[in-house]
């Protein structure tokens, strides 16, 4: 079964890291990146650029509008994700605790047929 | 048929739906199989009970869980052959393992909110109706159903796994079962609403998990320390207070009405573990609820501060430090516990019971208009009639 691991928080903490805490940083993704690739069980993954780069696009009775930034006023943003596959909540959880900060994770909807 | 039927729920029930959520993988099936296996128990048992109950019941559950399986994937097109084809074999009582613990592990599940959890550990593991949980925790039927429900939904969802880890986070599910059981104690040995001062089911049906627990993490101190804990303070319901509700202190209980043979159990299992030199914070807490419990001789409130302090120094709270402070005053005098109260005071600002420990140092270092004020802050903070009783009546002694 497939989960999303979504990385969650404020991005002034990765802004404001120094050089040394950027690099503890990624070395724990790299860590997850070996142990997935090990089981077997990565599918996707990827950082995403910041917040103030985004555009939402809100389609409504056949009208698009769109507008800058995230698609809520919020202080947490997604900062990147991985999508997994694992057996069951427990080891999704394994993988989500040997990242840095908050991960939500979230199962995938399996689809029938 | 009745009785024999009441017996075989109490024993087995959750047994029997270990096995099932283990075998069928979803707790929603397994518990739906087994009511249904004892509905059909109450109409086959009409001659007496078989031989082997567990056994009988294990069967007919899983016949019927077969058979939801079965409709489901013919309705699905989703075959699960492995299951389909399988015709369940009658089952022994002996040959039934113990797979308790990953039921529990299940329940408890640290993904689940405390709320939930607690409900489904009383539904699955203790085999309470929803309309009994419901009335357990004043809450509407509709209401706890509700919390079931999105409980196991959950667990569906979200697959969270009937398994029992090892290592560390052996021991970190293990605490998170046992909070949970606390949590359903407390509850009943010190209601936060409603005006009795103990109820009794909810704290027996936590002694009953209790007891379980024990009986399937065997060495597991904590749970061992957790079930001595809960027996301690509960041989003490029919002292709690007097016959017009009013809590009565310590030293002001009758301890003839003790449930004598109940401490001992507590003590006897206590001293069982003494000897490993293990100071988990249910054990300090039984280890003061033992020394409050000794028949000869009342507390020694020295042995009960060092325990308290030593307990504070385990899991930090301003409650722990509270507590502490109360034994201090006993053990060695007003004008220490006030110190060490000082740190905690606007922290339990809102707390009556601070103010009531506050109150009594107060006057016994003859502060006598300070502490008949806190002593009526204690009192309007308080929702509860037996405490007001006693309050009220304190302040009346002080004049």
């Amino acid at each position: 079964m497939k989960y999303l691991l979504l990385l969650v928080g404020e991005e002034s903490v990765w802004v404001n890291a120094s050089e040394e805490e950027r690099r503890q940083m990624y070395a724990m993704h790299e860590k997850l990146g070996v142990e997935l690739a090990r089981k077997n069980a990565f599918v996707a993954g990827e950082e995403l650029a910041h917040s103030s780069s985004a555009t939402t696009v809100r389609n409504e009775g056949g009208k698009s509008l769109i507008s800058d930034g995230p698609y809520a006023e919020v202080t947490e943003h997604l900062g990147g994700f991985y999508l997994i596959e694992a057996a069951n909540l427990d080891e999704a959880l394994g993988y989500a605790k040997m990242l840095p900060g908050t991960v939500e994770v979230r199962p995938v909807v399996e689809h029938q047929g | 048929m009745q009785a024999a039927l009441a017996e075989a729920y109490r024993a087995h029930w959750a047994r029997l739906l270990a096995l099932l959520t283990k075998q069928f993988g979803d707790l929603d099936l397994a518990e739906e199989a087994l009511q249904e296996a004892f509905a059909a128990a109450s109409r086959a048992w009409g001659q007496g009970p078989p031989e082997n109950t567990a056994g009988w019941l294990m069967t007919a559950a899983r016949r019927k869980g077969l058979d939801t399986l079965r409709r489901r994937a013919a309705r699905e097109r989703r075959h699960r052959q492995a299951w389909l084809d399988a015709e369940p074999r009658d089952e022994d009582d002996a040959m039934l393992p113990d797979e308790r613990l990953g039921l529990i592990f299940m329940c408890c599940h640290p993904a689940l909110s405390r709320e939930a959890q607690v409900a489904l550990t009383l539904r699955a593991v203790a085999g309470l109706l929803t309309e009994t949980i419901a009335r357990l925790f004043l809450v509407p039927v509709p209401t706890m159903a509700a919390r079931l429900t999105r409980a196991k939904d959950k667990i569906r969802a979200a697959r969270i796994p009937f398994r029992e880890p090892e290592g560390e986070e052996l021991v970190e599910r293990i605490a998170g079962a046992l909070a949970v059981i606390y949590l359903i104690f407390t509850e009943g040995y010190a209601p936060r609403e409603e005006d009795a001062v103990v109820r009794q089911d909810l704290c027996e049906h936590a002694i009953r998990l209790g007891r379980a627990m024990v009986d399937v993490a065997p060495r597991s101190r904590e749970a061992r320390a957790l079930l001595a804990l809960m027996m301690l303070q509960h041989a003490r319901r029919a002292a709690r207070a007097d016959a017009s509700g009013m809590v009565l202190r310590l030293a002001d209980q009758d301890r003839k009405l003790w449930a004598r043979d109940e401490i001992a159990e507590g003590l006897a299992m206590l001293e069982a573990i003494e000897g490993e030199g293990f100071c988990g914070p249910y054990h300090l807490q039984a280890a003061i609820a033992a020394e409050h419990a000794r028949a000869d001789r009342p507390a020694d409130w020295r042995v009960v501060a060092g325990l308290y302090a030593l307990l504070e120094a385990v899991q930090p709270s301003p409650f722990a430090r509270l507590n502490r402070a109360v034994a201090v005053m006993e053990g060695f005098g007003a004008a220490r516990g006030l110190e060490l109260l000082a740190d905690v005071e606007a922290q339990l600002a809102g707390h009556g019971p601070m103010h009531l420990a506050r109150g009594e140092m107060l006057l016994r270092i003859g502060e006598r208009q300070a502490g008949k004020l806190a002593i009526e802050r204690a009192l309007e903070l308080s929702g509860k009639a037996g405490e007001r009783r006693y309050l009220a009546q304190r302040l009346r002694e002080i004049g």
